[in-house]
């Protein structure tokens, strides 16, 4: 089989970044140049190979199918020895519709994102590692899309956790960054946990982690379905208990609530690392688990009748509230990277509302549409920091030049001019010169779309598709799709009605801070000399260098962020479906091609009005109050930089600052987890557990054993030593008798020698020449009548040695 | 004919001699004589044995009938000489550490 094989090539898409880790780890990272081709080559190559499979698949029209098959390879990498196959595990690659979409995305993103970070990370003095980190990324990632079993999809998952602790901490001079590192790494660490019991308990069940095993075999999901948990652990079934460990993994990974804490936080890294984990990998990773083992997730409900599993029902609960929540936080951050952490948040947790009320497709969908333009939207962001960042250092300039380089003159006028942020975050670049000033806090911006109008179109065509702008946008298509699911659901019972209210209202929440920010940033005029001298690094302004490192992944980016959604058109849809139902490429629309690959593959919706009715008009009623709310008022300059946000006095000052203050749910964290395990370290330990019990139990211990070391010493000098010197004493005595024996003379040697030969062939003889039968009486006999003479003999022959001892010849 | 009884006597007579001038002989180059006369006794057995192991007694047919007693017994002969040439040099050795060739003043292993 050629490399080239379908079956095989999927082995080699993860393998270039890693190569170009470890070769950029092991010294290339000395040149930076270099270091910058080697990274791009190997993501470009990665591309190139998954470009290959991901054609090779859309070629195969019942790919997924039990007809088609699937593309893969594996090979037993850990036998246990039985005779059967049960509890062997093996490491294969395979594709499937499901993987084949995700390989489309990945690698596509993860290049555009490399290619970004040529530009953005050109001056950091440590780009080369960073750029090492970003491989080791990008290749965990595509082990984890390929991997066709739970355990080395684990793999992958837990070497980005790693990653991700090294990039978000990757300016570690900074207390946050390292904070937020510690943070995210311990959060999912949590969950992860959890995660491996669930695999350890699935393979405990079925004795495979094989997914094609696991998920398309009905007898195995009817088992698990069907089979108490261990314990009969709250009633539920074996596959509820796994799903649920495994819906706690996605939890934390794709940072649901209670553990989303750490993603805001992680805007501590530099944005390409954002980018990369908000769309490409990290939280891409945990929903593509929670669709990946959909099977296992359902198994024993019957989502298409309304009647759920406990983990779907988890699912839906956590999903649609986590959606509300985090956008109602969205809109009232001021750090522009924050909106969209918590942006992500939300979206999360539309897929895996979605995925709770079996929406498989959607949830797949919105991953796809949401990784381009959220990829989009932080790299905008980037840009807009980076032009802030340069903006400030131009306005620096030139008072230094106006007047003289008196450094605390300038530090003082920038205190009173610039407003300072008193719980914002520092600046994201460490060479920022003014410490107060932070060019990521959007109430320092404004007007932007003057000096970067690439980057300021691009963004808010992100922005829209996020908002959902209908019919042109992706995240319409793929965010309907989740309604109309929704919608269906909520026909059968409660639960569904509830996923499309709460994901409703969401939405509306998602356009309203969407206008928000693009409001602030980009609209009215510069409300700081910083945003008036923004780096027009897009290079649209005469004069300046096109930066197209950063420019062209934007413009590829919202290319996708607008088409990537008419695949998943429905075909009853006015006029559009039946148009796009047939592509020529792809031979049926997204859900069709996805959902082929279960084995009971759920129909295709029909269309439906209401559902997309209220896509229009949650859109239409968050533009509506976003362009009351923001848009005028940042338009018109009715906003000065420092004032409150003008929804504040709307909503009353009391609920805008519980959501400001993100619902206090660090403070909480801190309060009851952080402050006792601090508390039970610093205190409790050393002071009550140490001092208080260990100490004085040891103490009485040590005298126990002063006491019984005395009386064994006693018992040692009389008893041991008397018995231990009196046996050298005897063996001294012995050995000087025998010495004599050794006198060193060869000639002596030789005659006992001789006596020995003597005797064993006097001792033998008789048996010869008697009867054989009775040679072991002879012989016993014979040796005593010797043992005896020999005595004699070694005792003249010792007494004549000393006598002759010193004579002459 | 001689019969074979009698080269065994002397070959045993000869090795006793070897055995009593190695363990009682305190001149090293005497107990190197009876080594060699040791050797000599058994080559004697040798010898004797081959010839009368042997149904063909004409010599003239050894090469058919086997020369291992005969082949045995040159080897020793080499080997004597070597161990000669050996345990003269020793000797040798022993004398300039020790201006002696007398065997128990060489006791030295005793230490």
């Amino acid at each position: 089989m050629s490399w080239t094989n379908a079956n095989i090539l999927p082995w080699l898409i993860p393998v270039p970044p890693l190569i170009a880790f470890v070769v950029i780890i092991l010294g290339v990272g000395r040149y930076k140049t270099l270091t910058h081709i080697t990274a791009i080559a190997a993501i470009a190559l990665s591309w190139l190979f998954s470009f290959a499979e991901v054609l090779a698949a859309f070629g195969t029209h019942d790919l997924g199918t039990a007809t088609g098959g699937i593309f893969g390879n594996s090979f037993t990498w850990l036998s246990n020895g039985n005779s059967a196959a049960f509890g062997s595990i093996s490491m294969g690659v395979a594709v499937d519709p499901l993987t084949s979409i995700m390989l489309f995305m990945v690698p596509l993103a993860c290049l555009l994102i490399f290619i970004y970070s040529l530009g953005y990370m050109n001056d950091d003095p440590r780009t080369t590692r960073f750029f090492a980190y970003l491989s080791l990324f990008a290749s965990a990632m595509l082990v984890l899309v390929v991997a066709d079993n739970l355990l080395m999809l684990f793999i992958g998952w837990e070497v980005m956790g790693l990653c991700s602790y090294l990039l978000i901490g990757f300016w570690y001079e900074k207390e946050s960054a390292y904070k937020a590192a510690i943070k995210a790494f311990m959060t999912t660490r949590v969950a992860d946990v959890i995660f491996l019991i669930g695999i350890a308990y699935l393979w405990a069940s079925t004795g495979t982690l094989n997914f094609r095993a696991v998920l398309s075999d009905p007898s195995v999901l009817h088992m698990l379905g069907t089979t108490p948990a261990i314990g009969g652990l709250l009633g539920l079934t074996a596959a509820g208990v796994i799903g649920i460990c495994i819906v706690i993994g996605t939890i934390g990974k794709s940072a649901q609530f209670p553990l989303h804490v750490w993603l805001p936080d992680a805007m501590e890294g530099p944005t390409p690392v954002s980018a990369m984990i908000h769309a490409a990998t990290m939280v891409s990773a945990g929903v593509y688990l929670v669709i990946r083992m959909y099977p296992v997730l359902s198994a024993g409900g019957n989502p298409e009748q309304g009647i759920y599993s406990a983990p779907m029902v988890l699912m839906a609960v956590v999903g649609s509230f986590t959606a509300l929540f985090a956008a109602s936080i969205a809109i009232t951050q001021n750090d522009i990277k924050r909106v969209l952490a918590y942006s992500t948040i939300s979206q999360l947790g539309f897929m895996i509302a979605a995925l709770g009320v079996g929406a498989y497709a959607a949830a797949a969908f919105h991953l796809i549409t949401h990784a381009f333009f959220k990829a989009l939207l932080f790299l905008g962001s980037g840009s807009v920091i980076h032009g802030m960042e340069h903006g400030e250092h131009t306005v620096h300039a030139a008072h230094a030049v106006h007047q003289g380089a008196d450094a605390h003159e300038i530090a003082a006028e920038q205190g009173t001019r610039l407003e300072p942020d008193a719980h914002g975050d520092p600046a994201e670049h460490g060479t920022t010169p003014a410490p107060v000033f932070d060019p990521q806090d959007m109430r320092n911006m404004g007007g932007l779309w003057r000096t970067m109008p690439v980057t300021a179109i691009t963004f808010i065509i992100g922005g829209m598709s996020l908002a959902g702008l209908p019919i042109v946008t992706a995240g319409f298509w793929s965010k309907d799709e989740i309604f109309a699911e929704a919608w269906a659901a909520g026909s059968h019972n409660a639960l569904g009605l509830m996923v499309f209210i709460v994901l409703a209202f969401a939405a509306f929440l998602t356009a309203v801070y969407t206008f928000r920010q693009i409001a602030m940033t980009f609209l009215g005029t510069p409300r700081t000399e910083a945003a008036q001298y923004a780096l027009h690094n897009d290079g649209t302004v005469k004069g300046r260098r096109i930066n197209a490192q950063l420019v062209a992944p934007l413009i590829v980016l919202a290319f996708f962020a607008i088409f990537a959604g008419f695949v998943g058109v429905n075909p009853g849809f006015w006029l559009l479906g039946p148009a796009l139902a047939g592509w020529p490429q792809i031979s049926a629309p997204f859900a069709h091609w996805v959902n082929q690959g279960l084995i009971d593959a759920p129909t295709v919706l029909p269309f439906n009005i209401i559902p997309v009715f209220v896509s229009f008009l949650v859109f239409g009623l968050g533009a509506w109050v976003g362009w009351l709310a923001y848009v005028r008022p940042y338009h018109e300059n009715r906003v000065r930089a420092g004032e409150p946000d003008p929804v504040e006095k709307y909503i009353g000052s009391d609920f805008y600052r519980l959501a400001a203050s993100k619902y206090y749910i660090d403070q909480a964290y801190n309060r009851f987890l952080v402050a006792p395990i601090n508390w039970l370290s610093r205190v409790f330990a050393p002071q009550i557990v140490d001092n208080g019990v260990i100490d004085p139990v040891l103490n009485w211990i040590a005298g126990a054993m002063v006491v019984i070391g005395n009386t064994a010493r006693a018992f040692n000098t009389v008893v041991i030593d008397g018995v231990s010197d009196g046996i050298p004493e005897a063996l001294y005595g012995l050995a000087r008798s025998l010495r004599s024996v050794q006198n060193g003379q060869i000639q002596r040697y030789l005659l006992y020698a001789l006596a020995a030969a003597i005797l064993i062939g006097v001792n033998l003889a008789p048996a010869v020449i008697f009867d054989p039968s009775q040679a072991r009486t002879v012989i016993v006999v014979m040796i005593f009548i010797e043992v005896v003479l020999a005595g004699a003999i070694v005792y003249i022959a010792a007494n004549r040695a000393q006598a002759s001892h010193g004579e002459g010849d | 004919m001689v019969p074979l009884t009698a080269y065994l006597v002397v070959a045993a007579f000869l090795f006793c001699v070897g055995v009593y001038g190695t363990l009682a002989r305190r001149n090293a180059i005497a107990i190197l004589m009876s080594i060699e006369l040791m050797l000599n006794a058994v080559n004697l057995n040798l010898v004797a044995f081959w010839r009368f192991n042997t149904t063909d007694t004409n010599p003239l047919n050894a090469l058919q009938t086997g020369m291992a007693g005969q082949a045995f017994t040159a080897f020793v002969f080499v080997i004597a000489a070597a161990e000669a040439a050996v345990g003269l040099a020793l000797i040798i050795a022993l004398y300039r550490a020790r201006q002696t060739v007398i065997a128990e003043s060489a006791d030295s292993l005793k230490d």
